[in-house]
């Protein structure tokens, strides 16, 4: 078996973020390059097979052992920065190693474009990366502006923990890992009601008001314990609580102005980057008095 | 409930063979075992918002073997695929994989919302899921990002050439639920 490079990943954009959700990708590179992270493109790039589930399960199944068939055949574990991503590809990368049935079935299709699944690489999260490969320890050491003036709430997102059986990664019902890397940064991460509840995104397009409901019930939580801005680690809960925000402040006659950071965004100040390279810019809702406090020092 | 659910069931609405197809298919082994305790539905936040979904009604409704109703039923699709209810369940039934395949089986029968044909026919053709915009793509070099990643369509359509569902996709006329 050939030996998986450590500290080098095959980065998996996965649709969401090329789609809508540049600034996570920007953000995220200018981090993790300055963890001494070396990304390598996908050679070729289908979706995770996510979306098909729902339709086609062993569509899902396809798409997913052909991404995992392309990392193996460089050599390197992929690295995501959606957690629907990392989820699909964990969860089938276990189920064919596992299921050696389930593996010839699948490794019958992927035979027709002269692929084969084996069982070589993993996928992770870029959040599990940091906490597992490069280690809290590297983190901290990487902080040269500690962020003890800001006081944040965080979202886990439904897919970087669940189903725990397949994913296997902290604890889904007290998640803590997005807790510690937030206070990685010197910043307080403050807890609320409700907070490992779902943002709703992927009934988008299916029941919209049930969607906006179910952001605009945390964001409400959000706001009761005063946090000065929401991180994520998820392009569409990103697009849930940042995009989306207006318009559940217009839907449910509400104001929040929460500002909602990917979480490199938050590393990525308390490591020095300027907010113009963490792109910033590219929020939705106002975050210049985020910037404000952290060029201040003001708590 | 829909008022299509609430009406009464009929002794020729019931195909006793539902639960095994069901539990034949992965993720659906498990049906058999749900005591209706209600712990996937009350902790369900779709149903918090919702006077239609419950997450506890559709496994029943699976189990007693209405096929046509719970096939044809738009409560199906607003399951937000979060699994709290797998988590949680005490009887260790995968409730959201259940509900993924009623959802696949009602595909097969021709209930298919036209976002997930456009989504399927999106991957065959680029790779992506969504038709990533030209000035997207164009502006990433500005961004000081690398280019993106492009799909290989030929492989992509060789690897799913065996599925039924493929036809499905191509075939934009069906009938859409």
């Amino acid at each position: 078996m050939r030996k998986v490079a450590e500290n080098k990943y095959l980065i998996f954009l996965g649709c969401a973020v090329p789609y809508r959700v540049s600034g996570y990708e920007i953000s995220a590179r200018k981090m993790l390059q300055k963890l001494g992270v070396e990304l390598v493109e996908m050679p070729e790039f289908n979706c995770c097979g996510l979306p098909m589930d729902p339709v086609s399960h062993e569509m899902m199944l396809i798409l997913a052992a052909r991404n995992l068939a392309l990392a193996e055949q460089k050599g390197l574990n992929i690295l995501t920065l959606c957690p629907g991503c990392a989820g699909t590809l964990k969860k089938v990368n276990k189920m064919l190693k596992e299921d050696v049935a389930l593996r010839e079935e699948i490794n019958r299709h992927l035979k027709e474009a002269g692929l084969e699944f084996k069982g070589t690489v993993e996928a992770k999260h870029f959040m599990q990366v940091l906490i597992e490969d490069i280690g809290l320890e590297k983190v901290k050491n990487a902080v040269v502006k500690p962020l003890t003036m800001l006081k944040v709430a965080e979202h886990n997102g439904c897919h970087i923990l669940r189903p725990k059986e397949f994913i296997g990664f902290d604890d889904p019902e007290d998640p803590k890992t997005l807790k510690t890397l937030i206070e990685a940064t010197g910043a307080t991460c403050l807890d609320y009601m409700d907070e490992t509840e779902c943002c709703g995104a992927p009934s988008v397009g299916v029941n919209d008001k049930i969607a906006l409901q179910l952001a605009r019930d945390k964001l409400n939580h959000i706001k009761s314990v005063e946090a000065q801005a929401l991180i994520t680690i998820c392009p569409f809960c990103h697009i849930m609580y940042d995009t989306n925000e207006l318009r559940i402040e217009k839907m449910f006659n509400e104001t929040y102005s929460i500002p909602v950071l990917h979480y490199p965004q938050l590393l990525g100040l308390a490591m020095g980057i300027q907010p113009e390279e963490l792109a910033f810019n590219d929020l939705r809702v106002d975050s210049s008095q985020i910037i404000k406090r952290v060029a201040e020092g003001v708590k | 409930m829909t008022e299509a659910e609430k009406k009464p069931i009929k002794a020729s609405e019931i195909d006793p063979t539902f639960k095994y197809e069901i539990a034949k298919m992965h993720g659906g082994e498990k049906l058999m075992r749900c005591f209706q305790c209600g712990t996937c539905t009350s902790d369900c936040p779709v149903a918090r918002f919702s006077d239609t979904y419950r997450p506890r009604q559709i496994i029943r409704m699976a189990q007693f073997g209405l096929r046509e109703r719970v096939l044809s039923s738009d409560t199906l699709w607003l399951c937000a695929a979060c699994f709290t209810c797998t988590d949680r369940c005490p009887q260790d039934v995968e409730v959201a994989s259940v509900i993924r395949v009623l959802r696949n089986l009602a595909v097969e029968k021709g209930y298919v919302q036209q976002v997930f044909k456009e989504q399927g026919a999106s991957i065959l053709e680029s790779g992506y899921a969504y038709k990533i915009p030209d000035l997207r793509i164009k502006k990433r070099e500005s961004l000081g990002l690398p280019p993106l990643p492009i799909g290989n369509p030929e492989s992509i359509r060789k690897t799913l050439s065996q599925l039924g569902f493929l036809k499905c996709i191509e075939n934009k006329g069906e009938k859409s639920g």
